[in-house]
């Protein structure tokens, strides 16, 4: 059950790319139940900051911390609460959905849902499950990267862009997925230019640049 | 319990990949027999010549085919993302960089181990020396991964890499070279190879503690 001291608090964070200062004297708080959306235009640094959250950037300036702890200073901790999926999808194309997710539990050591489970909830047809993934669509390939998100117990989702090249009941899941995730006690940082609808929850918008 | 499982999943998926893409341990194989096979042809075919030239021209085959496949180890892992996963769990990145090395061995290394009788036969080499030989390249090659590993994930991040990568690993597996040819060379010779095994066996008792540690902590600055 979720405890209730879940909190990501970030404190004058700053950050750097390629030379240049992208945003700096960042500061928000997320607790269970709530949902931060990344704004901005292309190249504003949405994609440095969710990966600086991840802890694989480092920033130049600041703090994250996690359930009142510095990331970096318990970093195994922090890494099996975090559920991450990035621009690349993450998962290999030449193993089968199964397989990719079968291999993500492995990893992660724990799971809440099998992966068939994780599969069909995720709205992938049943006759995909055992066809490499090079063979799927991208949408299908998205779809295969978010079943992490089922499988893991982490309470902090990193998503960026989710609903790239989901069709209109993908994205529609997303949220749903989303919605239940901050239902039971979880955090969610979201990039997206599409307006993120929740059916619960609280939405908090920040906009970089 | 939950490291050993991830990583001989890991150990699992990369030999899986590995059979799939059949280039990744057919290349290199390939590139060594095609190496050593055409020395006689471009040298004297004298049976005392090519004896003398063996050793070396079996290790340098063998240290290219490692070069050339070096790539393969974390290359399409960073780019399809699956190496920021890694790197985003809960175990030391450090003992799965072990296991993904271990998995390029048995995919890039143990092939060459296994074609070597073949070549050495070919170069005329006498079946004491081919003994010798085989426990150089068990020794040695394990070497050639997990150092190599070093400069791949030095030159991951960068597009062409591929010159620098060269340039990193080389000097480091000249005294692989020197010692595993030396070994084979005294072997033909009658001499004792004691010492050379000892310091292949001590090189690869350090890359196999020490080289992870490294590749891991290069890899989270490739990947930042």
């Amino acid at each position: 059950m979720p405890k209730p001291n879940i909190k990501l608090k970030v404190s004058n964070l700053a950050c750097r790319r390629a030379g240049r200062i992208l945003f700096q004297e960042l500061s928000f708080t997320l607790r269970s139940g709530e949902v931060l959306q990344v704004e901005g235009r292309n190249g504003c640094g949405k994609t440095t900051l969710l990966r600086t959250l991840c802890g694989l950037s480092r920033p130049v300036a600041g703090t994250i911390a996690w359930a009142g702890e510095d990331i970096l200073s318990d970093f195994a901790a922090y890494a099996a609460e975090l559920n991450y999926v990035g621009h690349h999808a993450g998962i290999k194309e030449e193993l089968t959905p199964l397989e990719n997710l079968d291999f993500a539990v492995a990893m992660h050591g724990v799971s809440k849902v099998t992966p068939e489970q994780a599969l069909e909830r995720i709205g992938l047809p049943f006759e995909c499950e055992n066809v490499v993934c090079r063979k799927l669509s991208a949408g299908q390939r998205r779809r295969v990267a978010l079943a992490r998100l089922l499988l893991s117990p982490g309470r902090l989702w990193i998503l960026d862009e989710p609903f790239t090249a989901l069709d209109v009941s993908g994205r529609e899941l997303v949220e749903t997925l989303l919605t239940e995730h901050v239902a039971g006690g979880g955090v969610a940082v979201v990039t997206s230019h599409h307006v993120v609808k929740l059916e619960g929850g609280v939405v908090q918008t920040l906009q970089l640049g | 319990m939950s490291l050993l499982r991830a990583g001989s999943a890991l150990l699992r998926r990369d030999l899986s990949l590995a059979m799939r893409q059949r280039g990744q341990w057919l290349n290199p194989l390939l590139f060594f027999v095609l190496v050593v096979a055409l020395f006689p042809l471009g040298l004297n075919p004298d049976p005392n010549l090519l004896r003398t030239i063996a050793p070396g021209v079996i290790w340098v085959g063998a240290l290219l085919a490692a070069m050339l496949s070096l790539e393969t180890l974390f290359r399409s892992d960073f780019d399809d993302g699956s190496l920021e996963q890694m790197a985003l769990t809960s175990h030391p990145l450090a003992l799965l960089v072990l296991a993904k090395s271990m998995a390029h061995w048995l995919v890039s290394g143990l092939p060459l181990l296994l074609m070597a009788p073949l070549l050495a036969l070919l170069l005329n080499l006498e079946s004491h020396a081919v003994l010798i030989l085989l426990t150089t390249l068990a020794l040695g090659t394990p070497l050639l991964s997990l150092i190599g590993g070093i400069g791949v994930a030095l030159t991951v991040g960068l597009r062409r890499g591929g010159v620098l990568l060269s340039l990193l690993v080389l000097p480091l597996y000249v005294p692989v070279l020197i010692f595993a040819a030396g070994a084979v060379g005294n072997a033909q010779a009658g001499m004792a190879v004691t010492g050379q095994l000892a310091f292949l066996g001590a090189l690869l008792a350090l890359a196999i503690a020490l080289a992870p540690l490294a590749t891991a902590a290069a890899l989270r600055i490739s990947l930042d």
